[in-house]
């Protein structure tokens, strides 16, 4: 297996608000090899984002991160600022969600990507600037490349803008490319071409990919590996088929059964009761304990640890024997 | 802003991009604008009789040139005062006085507003509050109050009057600026730019002023109408421009003793209300016309 590019150790971030704290992500533990595309599912408020965006700095200043994160072997978390600067976009580049808002309204979209290339390669000439914008723009699948360099942000669509966004992400060749929520903002169809752009892209330079998502979908079609969080946790991870075939956390399961699927017409679809807690008051066990359909006892004392049950990890005291127990309940309801 | 094809199915119907007949087209709509229009053609005018009054003027502005106290006649449009000197030709000269001190004030005043608003919207912290109670103090007098204090603790006399204006004035653009800063510093696209990797004096100089600025050029054109009427204020209590210099407020202070004799005070008023209203029109048009909410409302 290829070097481990990206490692996090138990990291860990809180918000300070008045009256306490937010503990976004709880200790987690996530590992990114050279090459792979990692898939981080959870639902809005789960940590997924602020878990990466803790790693380069980017969170409002009112965020405390602790625990390791290290890249290539250097200590991210606590690193000088002007470290974590020349990582961003250079070796680690950064796709956001939303491509309306991301990019500035006054300036053309190969000035933005050009100034990408010139905050990291300060020395290279103008004109090697604008052939290397006009190449990015041709490898993110930008037709009539020469003439939408010059195209303001509002003159674009939608998918044209984030597959701009990708190549600003991508414009120093980074080792490692995060993308958080990259297809939210866009229709479905521009959706898939944006995913096979970033596939390409990464089988083309083997770069890592990091792919921040709420959609199984998405994961579905383009991870390795998968990591589902839940409440500043990751409950459970995996390769993506076993993930999807074989899983064993409750929560995983409840989500792939909210999925509509095209061999289960008219029945209806099954959501996951309650809410997940809030992150300022968590329960002392497991924190799914409140809508989850098979606890016991001992999940409301215990705050479960990730073990590996058959072919993936899993943070859930009831495993192996949960996700069977839950199909029979489901049998049962038939 | 928003455009018809954000919802566009075709992803790679090629869009027209071209920004300079664009560019080109918008100035001309700017002109198109009847207050921007007329602002323009005022300031124009003004700016040429600074220029080149002192080739074309029909007399002397200090010199004692026919009898004192004549009223508006053929020889002497706007009369004479009461040193028998020509008011008409005073009152060209006195854009000479106020006009530039205006932009002065003005350009300075924006320079250090924007400088500390700035680095008060964009650092934050300390730096934030340290400039901003400073505003806060120097915006609690009234301004003439504060104006008057500073040129009378200095001495009379424009230079001056210039300072005491900029200290009445630099806390106006502080915060228009501050305000705009931490709106924009908020805004995704700044975040993307710290993503690729930006310094915070990059993104400062080109992603966050450049979006920040429209307010205080708005502001700062009105403002130039406002120091002019400032300044000839300063000189009406006697703390501005001083005796004999052919200033629009010192003018309106000899006007006031000779009552009867209303040309004096009138004519250099008239002149004051033409500039104050260019700047006003040209202000409010720019603003019209900059406000990208407002006009697609």
């Amino acid at each position: 297996m290829n070097e481990v590019l990206l490692q996090t150790r138990d990291l860990g971030v809180e918000f300070a608000v008045s009256g306490g704290a937010v503990h976004a992500v709880r200790g987690v533990d996530i590992d990114v090899r050279r090459g792979e595309v990692v898939g981080i599912v959870g639902e809005s408020g789960s940590g997924k984002s602020a878990t990466m965006l803790a790693l380069l700095g980017l969170l409002a200043p009112n965020a405390k991160v602790h625990g390791s994160a290290s890249f290539n072997g250097i200590e991210m978390i606590g690193a000088p600022h002007e470290q974590l600067r020349a990582l961003r976009g250079g070796r680690i580049g950064m796709v956001f969600q939303d491509p309306m808002t991301s990019l500035n309204p006054v300036l053309t979209v190969g000035r933005q990507i050009a100034e990408a290339i010139e905050v990291h390669q300060p020395t290279l000439r103008p004109k090697r600037v604008m052939a290397r914008v006009q190449e990015l723009l041709e490898v993110v699948a930008i037709p009539n490349a020469s003439e939408r360099m010059r195209a303001y942000p509002h003159e674009l669509s939608g998918g044209m803008r984030q597959r701009v966004m990708i190549a600003m992400a991508v414009a120093n060749d980074p080792e490692l490319i995060i993308a958080d929520e990259p297809t939210t903002a866009l229709d479905v169809t521009i959706q898939a071409q944006i995913l096979t752009v970033l596939a390409d892209l990464r089988s083309r330079t083997n770069s890592a990919l990091v792919i921040i998502t709420h959609d199984l979908g998405v994961v579905a079609g383009v991870a390795d590996r998968v990591n589902v969080m839940y409440a500043g946790r990751v409950v459970e991870r995996g390769p993506v088929e076993e993930l999807f075939y074989r899983n064993q956390h409750p929560y995983t399961a409840g989500l792939l059964a909210c999925l509509p699927r095209l061999d289960t017409r008219g029945r209806d679809l099954e959501p996951i009761g309650g809410a997940p807690p809030l992150l300022d008051h968590l329960p002392k066990g497991c924190a799914f304990v409140s809508r989850c359909k098979v606890a016991e006892p001992r999940c409301h004392d215990v705050d479960p640890q990730l073990r590996d049950v058959g072919t993936v990890s899993v943070a859930c005291h009831v495993a192996p024997a949960a996700t069977s127990a839950m199909k029979a309940m489901k049998a049962v309801d038939a | 802003m928003t455009v018809a094809d954000e919802s566009s199915v075709d992803d790679f119907q090629p869009q027209p991009a071209e920004p300079d007949p664009g560019r080109k087209r918008s100035w001309r709509k700017l002109v198109r604008r009847p207050q921007i229009a007329f602002g323009l053609i005022v300031c124009f005018i003004w700016l040429v009789v600074i220029l080149t009054v002192h080739w074309w003027a029909p007399y002397d502005p200090y010199e004692s040139v026919g009898d004192r106290l004549q009223p508006p006649n053929g020889d002497f449009w706007f009369g004479t005062d009461a040193l028998g000197r020509d008011v008409f030709t005073r009152v060209l000269y006195g854009a000479r006085q106020s006009l530039p001190i205006a932009v002065a004030v003005i350009a300075s005043a924006v320079l250090i507003g924007s400088v500390l608003g700035a680095a008060a919207g964009f650092l934050g912290g300390w730096v934030d509050r340290v400039v901003m109670r400073l505003a806060d103090v120097t915006m609690a007098f009234p301004a003439i109050l504060l104006a008057m204090a500073v040129a009378a603790a200095l001495g009379p006399g424009l230079k001056n009057g210039f300072i005491a204006m900029v200290i009445v004035w630099w806390p106006i653009y502080a915060r228009l600026l501050r305000a705009q800063v931490i709106a924009v510093k908020q805004r995704e696209h700044i975040e993307s730019a710290v993503s690729i990797g930006a310094t915070q004096g990059r993104i400062l100089r080109k992603h966050v002023l450049p979006l920040s600025f429209t307010g205080v050029l708005v502001n700062a054109t009105m403002d130039l109408g406002q120091v002019v009427l400032l300044t000839a204020s300063l000189s009406f209590l006697g703390l501005g421009a001083l005796p004999p210099a052919p200033e629009w407020g010192a003018m309106i202070t000899e006007g006031a003793k000779y009552f009867y004799q209303w040309w004096i005070a009138v004519a250099p008023g008239v002149a004051m209300v033409t500039v104050v209203l260019a700047f006003n029109f040209l202000g409010d048009g720019l603003r019209d016309a900059l406000d990208v909410k407002a006009a697609t409302r």
